[in-house]
């Protein structure tokens, strides 16, 4: 009986992976066939190629694309990373007038969908000349309101002992947070920076409303924007999408561990 | 520098910190004031406002936009739909996640292979994953079809018919978002002491009344942060129902349309900025009741 359920419960949980998996793997595959085979429906690639990859790579920016994604994501993470540790510690540590109240205000902009912000932020971008750049691309990003949150968390189980310690032995304040106080919340470090870089990886709707030109694309505009004038070239589409995709899941294989404790330690804690 | 007197200095020493606290606290209040604060009022200003490139002419228009909201049948559709994927996706998701969840928790070997296959998709583009979803559930060439003639089951329509593009749209959000919901849930569960069950089994407990009486009260925060996380995502959905069905987006005859991507619509294909910023009230509106909501739901906490 016992034996029986529990091979019914890899039986389930087997049968749940291959359709959580198996996108990945026809995306793949299908990205490997000519043209002429892709409506053929066979599994195997019968004459597998790299013509689809090199196309896309070669014939379309997307190295530059990719280099945008990264650009915008890196920055955006570690500004992130930066000014949310520096306002959490202020809001954990240091005692001011007017604590509370910036704390609910930036609690409060949580509220706003960023559909309700992303028209006055064209017009803003159109008015000073930001859109089609860098800058117009990440700066809604470059401080986040939940990680404030977060790191305030964080910086409050530190014992105030020990930054005291560091006062003591003449330490600026920014010393303190910089040489004490941030190198040991690395766990909220982690997970807040591998959220925030995914998200901007990941981010469709911004990007798609302030980039003009083809060169400014970051991957997910660029490939959606590609497959689009593709028309039923599906295995280019395919290589396209492997392309956003695969570095994400290797990425994702190497630091799993670190990624899923991260969702556990921001969602269940924050 | 002189140190100061000890009664002196006792002052400063305040002083100081609150200084240093406004030195640490000046550029994020003022990304804060500027980029998140200031642009939702300025989302309320124009939704009074006729839009036109030219600044001069940009005619005070009252809360017309906002009567006009009361004839649009394509909002309606769009308000329609968004609450359609909404009452689908969010108990589809907490269902399916729990459950996976709660066979994980069952098991012992492989439980991290497994965890890590079924998050894969959370951490991947979502605007990539609908076109590799447009091409397996193609009517003619897709793989899903040809996996279901396997079955003998007939070939579906899926996105290219309005009765069942909504549905398929919510499957691969819910497909994408699975992972999120059933790592949170398996956390979750591990947080729940063991002799509670051991306490309870003494006393006779059945397997349903385990689950009944202390999984399901003590899992109660969590399954509410979860619905309330699905509910928002749900209610901005965007990305994949536009790459869904690019050429035809929000269709087909704007069976999958949805609030987010109207409002997209309205301000950068018609260039109705005023209109879409009121729209983007609305939008504010829903978003912001189910969050009070949340946060009566969540005071009700479940003691340990």
């Amino acid at each position: 009986m016992k034996r029986l359920s529990t091979f019914l419960i890899y039986a389930l949980l087997i049968l749940g992976s291959l359709v959580m998996f198996f996108p990945f793997v026809w995306m793949f595959l299908t990205s490997l066939k000519p043209f002429a085979e892709i409506f053929e429906l066979k599994v195997w690639p019968q004459a597998p190629t790299l013509d689809n990859y090199r196309e896309v790579l070669f014939k379309t920016q997307f190295p530059r694309w990719f280099l945008n994604s990264l650009i915008v994501a890196g920055i955006t993470t570690l500004s992130v990373l930066f000014f949310d540790s520096l306002v959490g510690y202020a809001l954990a540590k240091l005692r001011f007038p007017g604590k509370g109240l910036i704390f609910v205000l930036i609690l409060s902009t949580l509220m706003v969908p960023t559909e309700m912000l992303v028209i006055p932020w064209y017009v803003m971008s159109t008015e000073y000349g930001w859109s089609n750049t860098y800058w117009g691309l990440l700066f809604p990003g470059v401080i986040s309101a939940f990680g404030v949150f977060l790191m305030r968390q964080f910086f409050e189980t530190l014992p105030t002992d020990l930054l005291d310690a560091g006062r003591i032995d003449g330490l600026s304040e920014f010393g303190v947070f910089w040489r004490i106080a941030f190198p040991l919340v690395r766990p909220a470090l982690a997970a807040l920076g591998i959220f925030t870089f995914l998200g901007n990886w990941n981010a469709f709707l911004w990007p798609l409303i302030v980039v003009q030109t083809a060169d400014m694309r970051t991957i997910p505009v660029g490939v959606a924007l590609f497959s689009s004038e593709a028309g039923t070239a599906w295995n280019l589409i395919m290589a396209a999408s492997s392309l956003a995709v695969l570095p994400v899941l290797l990425v994702f294989l190497f630091f799993q561990r670190q990624i899923i404790e991260g969702v556990v330690l921001t969602g269940v804690k924050g | 520098m002189k140190p100061p007197e000890p009664a002196q200095r006792r002052v400063s020493l305040a002083t100081r910190e609150a200084l240093w606290a406004f030195a640490f606290l000046a550029i994020p209040l003022a990304f804060f004031l500027f980029i998140r604060i200031w642009p939702a009022f300025q989302a309320l200003w124009l939704s009074l406002f006729d839009w036109h490139a030219d600044p001069s002419k940009r005619p005070f228009v009252g809360l017309e936009h906002y009567e006009q909201m009361l004839q649009d049948r394509l909002l309606l559709k769009a308000l329609q739909n968004t609450l359609a994927y909404t009452l689908l996706g969010v108990p589809l998701q907490l269902l399916l996640g729990l459950g996976i969840a709660l066979l994980l928790n069952a098991v012992t070997r492989f439980r991290d292979v497994f965890r890590a296959i079924y998050f894969a998709p959370y951490v991947t583009p979502a605007a990539a994953i609908a076109w590799v979803f447009s091409w397996m559930l193609s009517p003619n060439f897709g793989i899903v079809n040809e996996i279901l003639s396997v079955f003998g089951i007939p070939p579906q329509p899926f996105l290219t018919k309005p009765s069942q593009a909504l549905a398929t749209v919510t499957m691969i959000v819910v497909w994408q978002n699975l992972g999120f919901q059933v790592v949170l849930f398996l956390a979750g569960l591990q947080n729940i002491p063991r002799d509670y069950y051991e306490a309870a089994r003494i006393d006779g407990a059945s397997n349903w009344q385990l689950f009944r009486h202390i999984t399901f009260p003590l899992l109660n925060p969590v399954m509410v942060f979860s619905a309330v996380i699905g509910t928002i995502g749900f209610l901005q959905l965007f990305t994949q129902v536009v790459n869904l069905n690019f050429t035809d987006q929000g269709g087909p005859l704007g069976s999958t349309l949805t609030l987010a991507l109207y409002i997209y619509q309205v301000a950068f294909a018609r260039f109705e900025l005023g209109y879409a910023a009121a729209i983007t009230v609305l939008l504010f509106v829903i978003i912001l009741s189910i969050t009070l909501v949340q946060l009566r739901l969540l005071s009700r906490r479940v003691e340990y």
